[in-house]
């Protein structure tokens, strides 16, 4: 388990993309003239041009700044290349990429993060997209006097038990666990990737309710098991394996309906884990069918607990109107921890009418549960965990000032797997970039090497700009900041002269 | 239980190439002639299934592509690139994007609601029914599969004034026979009048085709009705526009009529139905400032229904238009303040562009929604208002075969109400009717920002 002193996170290694090109903003191209002189290889400090035989190639247009390179509208290796052979335009594909939640320059932000564990240095808006509200509207106020806090000092740990049942009390070294994705509606490749990536970074990856496959065994301590309302896969064995368990009782995406596996994607192996049969679309029934009460709940939440004692118990929950009525309920059956799954996240594959305006944008639960918790008295012995829509660094250090202790995330993993999404995770043979499929051959675009890379590479990145983020605000830890509204401001609110600091 | 409403359909092809959203751009020249070209690698095999639409000679790969960018990311020359369709962003307007446009298609085509992967992708909020969100269920509320068939969800909606209480003749104890007619219809839509078309009686002979076969009813101008649509009388909710009550011979076998509201509304009703006895009078009343107190005039006096009226982007007609889902729950709320909202039946119209916006007018308040322009669009129609300045349609909407119309119509008012049965299944609500006006179930922007208005002070 991770002891805040003794971890020491992983070193990022250079993981580019899996394709030929990588997609970018800009694109660089040298024309017929270039007598491979070998100037641009020489200037570009960002690694776009490489030697050539006949002339030098563009590697790396993601790499490169576009006009705001240095020299102004100059651009250094057009300025200098002697024969003017050089241009560097807009990629007409890249504003076809993404859509109003994750726009492209957020999706070219992560990739870059999960290629290079660094922050984007390209002038790409890595931090809020253009959805018009919520997390793209807040902004942090950074104040002028900091008290000198430097990023290295700051700690990002997050305890995880904090109800004092003397239950392991698990610490993270980053406020952010990976969300549950079941196989079947992930490849075995992204299973894996994702939970090797949460070993080395100290965290955890929960395993979607489809089921907990051999090949995760041995990184059973990393691993959240889920009991859904399909119970696909939940075995005692599964249960008493890992160190927390989590109940998902509804899904923001799609509260109020089961999950949804598309026949296609249940191949003999999926419907074996699932006990199901091959072909057959698998439906989970909505909600649990044996919870009518909170007193029922807190037999479901007593039955993990006594079938394995080290366990702490996450309860999953959408966020209906009284999402602050259910998070206090959770509280007095025993959780350890209260997922508040915002109505912007992730599925593998939902009605549209069920995605779309339905439940409350986590912006708005998790201040609303904060604040009751607190009038309650019992905020403190609760882990409060966000998900549902957070996409970047940014948006979760805005979520832990809103009221969150830490953020659960899925979409920005396969993000850093190079998911473009396209929206379409549910059709035919499944995703056609290898992630989200079961399919043989397209599993196979992917190796699990990679794949754990690009996600480490990413959530460091990650915690690098969180760690700037609390220096700027002068806290040493992760854990002051939470419920902190007062360093956020919404931009349709506030007036100008209002603000003291600096607004990001 | 009366037998299930169950639409039964099957894919009904477009007649014309819909307007996509984005075309693959593939160069020719520089092309290096690989052994293996990317091209050939396409999961969806689009390279290979493309063809040339004989009508209107369009490339198909554009309709069949899904975005995955890999021949782009993999093409050594980097050929192929995929660009907007400027069509696309020119299709419909603010309020009926290109968005909402081919949804619509899809549904009129496949008869399926539509499903994707990933989270939704779209704006945080927005005006009109972007502007609240549904509530789903929760962990310990009972709730139902409909959608799946193992348990029946109604959704039939009855028009008409309803009685709060049955009371009984004095004496005898006899039911009395002066309870007030209903109609019964087995989705909570009729369809409407349309705010443009082109011209000619296809379009409206296709509409009255599929309320047809759907059970339901469609609004026509008496001042156009003809001989070719008495075949569907039994589905035609006659709208008496001309200034003298039709005569007789035209109201026999009609179940609802409409009439435009005005100060001799209520003696036009009471004409009406002192000859018409079994016939629900609807009172159609554009929406505006004075909505609420006029609707709660027209209860107390004894209307049976109002059918309230905005214009196709959901506005009323006013100085400072209001949305028909805020007017709506301002007009429901009034009648539950004076204790009469179950005394009538409140339809409601304009800008119900989605099955969304159809549960989400119904928890503002409607008992029943008018359906106008989508009726269009599953016809194929692309907004572009051509007819209103009596260009040709470019998709022939004049001259559209009966059949094949209310087939796309038929599809599309399936999957709304497989996506209503999808809602109601999620709240826990069995029946349609239930729905109505559960704004408790629902959280609306102005209310749920208030948290955001107070960031940045301390405490």
């Amino acid at each position: 388990m991770a002891e805040k002193s003794r971890f020491t996170f992983p070193k990022a290694k250079r993981t580019p993309t899996r394709f030929r090109n990588p997609l970018s903003k800009y694109r660089v191209r040298i024309g017929a003239a270039c007598d491979n002189c070998g100037e641009c290889v020489a200037r570009c400090p960002y690694g776009v041009f490489r030697k050539g035989a006949r002339r030098p190639k563009v590697i790396g247009d993601h790499l490169c700044l576009g006009p705001a390179c240095k020299g102004g509208p100059a651009y250094c290796c057009i300025t200098g290349c002697h024969v003017r052979a050089i241009t560097v335009s807009i990629n007409p594909s890249f504003e076809m990429l993404g859509d109003r939640r994750w726009t492209a320059e957020l999706l070219a932000g992560s990739w870059y993060m999960a290629e290079s564990g660094k922050l984007p240095y390209q002038g790409l808006n890595y931090k809020t997209g253009d959805s018009g509200g919520g997390f793209d509207k807040i902004r942090l106020v950074y104040p002028r006097e900091n008290g000198h806090v430097r990023p290295e000092e700051v700690s990002c740990a997050v305890e995880l038990n904090r109800s004092g049942d003397g239950r392991p009390r698990i610490a993270i070294p980053l406020p952010l666990y990976l969300g549950g994705m079941s196989f079947g509606s992930i490849s075995i490749v992204s299973m894996l990737s994702r939970v090797r990536a949460a070993k080395a970074l100290g965290t955890f990856c929960c395993t979607g309710e489809g089921g907990f496959p051999e090949e995760l065994v041995p990184y059973s301590d990393h691993i959240i098991t889920q009991v859904a309302t399909g119970l696909f896969g939940v075995r005692e064995e599964t249960i008493k394996r890992v160190p927390m368990v989590e109940f998902k009782y509804a899904q923001g995406a799609k509260p109020g309906l089961g999950g949804h596996l598309l026949g296609d994607k249940v191949t003999p192996r999926v419907a074996a884990m699932r006990e199901a049969v091959p072909g057959s679309a698998l439906f989970s029934p909505f909600p649990f069918h044996s919870v009518y009460s909170v007193e029922d709940h807190k037999k479901h939440v007593d039955w993990i607990k006594e079938v394995n004692p080290r366990a702490l118990v996450s309860v999953k929950v959408s966020t209906p109107t009284d999402v602050d009525m259910v998070a206090v309920g959770s509280y007095f059956a025993g959780a350890h921890i209260i997922q508040l799954d915002g109505s912007y996240g992730g599925t593998g594959a939902a009605p549209d009418i069920a995605k779309k305006n339905i439940a409350m944008p986590v912006e708005y639960a998790i201040p609303k549960v904060h604040k009751f918790l607190v009038e309650e008295g019992i905020r403190d012995k609760v882990t409060i965990v966000a998900s549902g829509g957070i996409r970047t660094p940014h948006d979760m250090a805005k979520i832990i000032a809103l009221g969150a202790d830490a953020v659960c995330l899925g979409t920005a993993d396969l993000v850093a797997l190079e998911c473009l999404r396209c929206h379409h995770c549910e059709s035919g043979r499944g995703c056609a970039r290898g992630i989200a499929t079961t399919d043989d051959e397209l599993t196979g675009l992917m190796n699990i090497e990679w794949g754990t890379q690009r996600i480490i590479n990413l959530y460091l990145a990650w915690r690098t700009h969180l760690a700037s983020v609390l220096a700027r605000l002068g806290m040493r830890s992760v854990t002051e900041l939470v419920g902190r509204t007062d360093v956020l401001v919404h931009t349709d609110y506030v007036k100008p002269g209002e603000i003291d600091g600096e607004l990001d | 239980m009366p037998a299930k409403y169950y639409i039964s359909t099957h894919p009904v092809p477009s007649r014309f190439p819909p307007v996509i959203r984005s075309g693959v751009i593939a160069w020719e020249e520089g092309c290096l002639k690989c052994v293996t070209c990317v091209k050939k690698e396409c999961v969806y095999k689009v390279y290979e299934k493309r063809s040339l639409d004989p009508r209107q000679m369009v490339d198909t790969l554009d309709s069949i592509c899904k975005d995955c960018f890999r021949c782009v990311q993999n093409c050594p020359n980097r050929l192929i690139e995929k660009g907007f369709n400027p069509a696309w962003k020119a299709a419909g307007d603010d309020y009926w994007t290109p968005e909402v446009l081919s949804n619509l298609w899809f549904q009129a085509e496949t008869g399926r609601i539509p499903v994707s992967g990933a989270g939704y992708g779209g704006p945080f909020s927005g005006p009109g029914f972007d502007a609240m969100w549904t509530d789903m269920s929760e962990i310990v509320r009972p709730t139902r599969d409909g959608i799946h068939g193992r348990e029946y969800i109604s959704t039939t909606v009855d028009l008409g004034r309803k009685v709060k209480a049955l009371t009984f003749e004095k004496g005898n104890g006899a039911v009395p026979a002066s309870i007030p007619p209903l109609v019964e219809l087995p989705l909570p839509a009729v369809f409407d009048l349309l705010p443009f078309s082109p011209p000619g009686r296809m379009v409206t002979r296709a509409i009255l085709a599929a309320a047809r076969q759907l059970k339901t009813l469609a609004v026509v101008r008496a001042s156009d009705w003809g001989d070719d649509y008495a075949p569907y009388r039994e589905n035609t909710l006659l709208y008496l526009d001309r200034p003298r009550p039709e005569t007789d011979a035209l109201l026999a076998g009609l179940r609802l009529v409409e009439i435009p509201d005005g100060p001799d509304a209520l003696s036009l009703q009471a004409a009406l139905k002192a000859k018409n006895p079994g016939l629900v009078v609807a009172i159609r009343a554009e929406a505006g400032e004075g909505s609420a107190e006029r609707a709660a005039e027209l209860t107390a006096a004894g209307a049976e229904a109002v059918h309230f009226v905005a214009d196709f982007h959901g506005l009323d007609c006013t100085a400072r238009p209001m949305f028909i889902k805020d007017r709506m729950r301002q007009i429901h709320l009034h009648l539950v303040d004076k204790g009469i909202r179950d005394l009538i039946t409140i339809i409601g119209a304009g800008g119900v562009a989605m099955a969304e916006h159809m549960a989400k007018l119904i928890i503002c308040g409607a008992d029943a929604v008018a359906i106008d322009v989508p009726l269009l669009v599953a016809m194929e129609c692309r907004l572009c208002k051509r007819c209103t300045q009596g260009i040709a349609c470019p998709v022939e909407l004049e001259g559209v075969e009966t059949e094949w119309g209310a087939a796309r119509i038929l599809n599309l008012v399936a999957g709304w109400h497989n996506q209503l049965l999808e809602v109601l299944g999620a709240m826990g609500i069995r029946e349609v009717r239930r729905l109505r006006g559960e704004m408790g179930r629902a959280m609306f922007y102005e209310d749920l920002e208030k948290e955001f208005a107070a960031l940045g002070k301390r405490g």
